[in-house]
């Protein structure tokens, strides 16, 4: 029997109505959760399934909703929080980094914050500057937080299943260009703990480590690279922390050559850590500088041939291999 | 469903109000004498980091936690000692905590600004101005969805309105009708500005705005502030909603201990007076001796003991060992 197919979307609505089923302390707390299911319609069928108790519509106050899910995660449930956009994490800042961080380290461990934050990155959706971002480099950067990347369906409803049963604060980022993605995922109750990376693809010429969205341009771009003759590795972290260094260093050494794609800004962002990760792991086995590619350091235009030109694409990732690889 | 009890109302002229108010005394003095040792010990250089006294206000935190249950939640500020031990911290692990013991609430990793137990319900003092608004209408939330009749009382200074995060949690709360209870300790002062500067408008306006119940109270008259503080806590236990309570107190000291020369913002003047008239201790001693609870001496006894507790405590804290370095990295995660 062929295994079933859904969507992103749905492999997350389905993470999500499962673990409400197994554990009456999971609440969806947000903005146009209920009826509306999120203006990507990720939730849709939540509130008529477990009720507007569960499932609960909230103001426009992301700073006061996250405080509040801090505040009852400490307290007996497990709420998972929805931003309707990865840019208005802004508005969360201290209740995530100064409070639902640290909560447990402060109280010496006698506080636990067990909430997780579902939010969004990607650009490419022609929503200009505020609505594009990918800015999960910077929950990565504040010990405390867990931060999830899931590239596929699978790993999206195996990944947070195991987000929601965490004790910690995780913050769990759906690349909302990703929500049509179809693949193969499971009935089963199934999860995918964090801090194991994923080999997506096995090869020998260079490893191209991926999150997110860049997992399927680096799987694109590995089959242009094929009919050159070069067989590329395609190594997905699935969490910036926990980080599965080991893999990544010993994928490293096998291929002696690593581009690091991650959408987020790659000054100061994810691509520079684990570069620098990968350098420390395996500088003597590499035979090049490690390569980071991230989006442009400039806000994200709106206008199409501009946005087009912030992120790395399959062909840019190819072209970046073949120099890489095949020097002139 | 909680099994604890609430503390029984008392009658005037009874053995139980005088029981009462005899431990209210008790619980200021030790406030007092708390933050008198911390003081002396911060100014002999045994104490790490920054020191915020809550002497003056304690009428505040003794008549808010006295009409709560053990099991009821708080969230307390970067003020905050007043406040865990009006909740039943015991004053050796929180002076243990203030020199970054071991054998502090916090394993010593907090320090004064966080100390948390959640034995007692408090869900950690916080120090950033306004940080816990969220924290506190969380428990609320948490405490009606899952059917306990528990109450969350979110203590901030006036300083504290300033920040939005605060109108935000009001607005869900009281849409969602919450038990939780915002108690502005107003001391007059946000740090070292006085708060007629930055304050538009009335406190009370702020919360009224979204049609919470919403009153003064004179934060020295720990009577008063237990009478109101009584009746706000039975509304939100019987799910009515949230409530605001501004009391009107007075910081003796500095924003912390080291703001010593304070006339370019306040006089001394206003302190003495403040010292002299309204001395939320001497308001109660003056009324347990008027009802015959008690007399000259036997209030000084109370203050021998405590005084002979707190000296104790300081040297348990001081005896106490650091944690480990290896303890360094534990506790980042659950």
């Amino acid at each position: 029997m062929p295994e079933r197919e859904i969507t992103f979307a749905q492999a997350v609505r389905e993470a999500l109505a499962e673990e409400m089923r197994r554990d009456a302390r999971v609440c969806i707390i947000g903005e146009d959760v209920a009826e509306a299911g999120t203006p990507f319609k990720v939730l849709s069928g939540l509130v008529e399934e477990f009720g507007a108790r569960r499932v609960v519509d909230t103001p426009i106050s992301e700073a006061g909703f996250t405080g509040v899910a801090v505040g009852a995660a400490m307290t007996g449930l497990r709420p998972v929080v929805d931003i309707m956009f990865g840019d208005f994490i802004t508005l969360t800042m201290d209740q995530m980094v100064n409070q639902a961080a640290k909560a447990h380290y402060m109280s010496g461990g006698h506080w636990k914050v067990p909430m997780v934050m579902r939010t969004t990155l990607g650009a490419t959706r022609r929503s200009a500057a505020q609505h594009s971002q990918s800015l999960h480099a910077w929950f990565s950067h504040v010990p405390g937080l867990k931060v999830v990347l899931p590239s596929t369906p699978y790993d999206a409803k195996g990944l947070l299943k195991a987000a929601i049963r965490d004790e910690n604060p995780v913050v769990f980022f759906e690349d909302k260009m990703m929500y049509k993605l179809k693949g193969p995922v499971p009935e089963d109750d199934y999860t995918i703990p964090l801090g194991v990376a994923d080999v997506k693809r096995a090869g020998d010429d260079i490893t191209l480590v991926a999150t997110s969205s860049m997992v399927q341009v680096a799987l694109g771009a590995a089959i242009m690279l094929e009919k050159e003759g070069l067989s590329a590795e395609v190594v997905d972290p699935r969490t910036t922390w926990p980080l599965d260094e080991k893999t990544l260093i010993d994928s490293a050494k096998k291929t002696s050559r690593v581009i690091v794609l991650d959408e987020g800004y790659g000054r100061y962002g994810v691509t520079a850590e684990l570069a620098a990760v990968i350098a420390e792991g395996a500088f003597y086995d590499l035979d090049a500088p490690v390569k980071r590619m991230g989006a442009m350091h400039v806000p994200i235009p709106f206008s199409p041939p501009l946005e087009d030109a912030t992120v790395p694409t399959e062909q840019t990732v190819f072209e970046a291999v073949r120099l890489m690889c095949k020097p002139a | 469903m909680t099994t604890a009890t609430s503390k029984p109302e008392v009658g005037r002229g009874t053995v139980a109000e005088k029981e009462k108010w005899l431990r209210a005394y008790r619980q200021m003095v030790s406030i007092r004498l708390f933050e008198e040792q911390v003081n002396e010990v911060y100014t002999r250089a045994l104490m790490p980091g920054l020191a915020h006294l809550y002497s003056g206000e304690e009428a505040v935190a003794v008549g808010i936690c006295e009409a709560l249950r053990i099991d009821d939640y708080i969230t307390s500020t970067h003020r905050g000692h007043g406040h865990c031990l009006a909740k039943g911290a015991s004053p050796d692990r929180m002076f243990a905590e203030l020199l970054g013991k071991e054998a502090g609430y916090c394993r010593g990793k907090g320090g004064s600004m966080h100390i948390a137990d959640p034995a007692t319900g408090n869900l950690g003092a916080n120090a950033i101005v306004g940080g816990s608004v969220g924290i506190a209408t969380g428990a609320a939330f948490a405490a009606k969805n899952l059917g306990t009749d528990r109450v969350a009382i979110c203590f901030f200074g006036e300083g504290a309105l300033g920040q939005g995060s605060l109108y935000e949690v009001m607005n869900l709360a009281q849409l969602w009708k919450l038990p939780v209870i915002y108690v502005c300790e107003n001391n007059l002062y946000n740090e070292y500005t006085r708060y007629q500067e930055t304050t538009a408008g009335t406190i009370l306006g702020r919360a009224t705005a979204f049609g919470i119940e919403a009153m003064s109270v004179d934060g020295q008259d720990v009577r008063a502030v237990n009478e109101v503080a009584t009746r706000l806590v039975k509304r939100a236990r019987a799910g009515v909603g949230p409530a605001f309570l501004q009391c009107d107190t007075y910081r003796y000291s500095g924003h912390h201990v080291g703001d010593i020369n304070r006339e370019y913002y306040r006089s001394k003047q206003e302190e003495q007076l403040w010292k002299t008239d309204r001395d939320p201790i001497l308001v109660l001693a003056k009324w347990l001796i008027d009802q015959s609870y008690a007399d000259a001496a036997s209030l000084d006894r109370i203050t021998a003991e405590v005084r002979a507790t707190m000296e104790s405590a300081v040297k348990f804290a001081i005896a106490a060992p650091y944690p480990n370095v290896d303890e360094v990295e534990k506790h980042v995660y659950a």
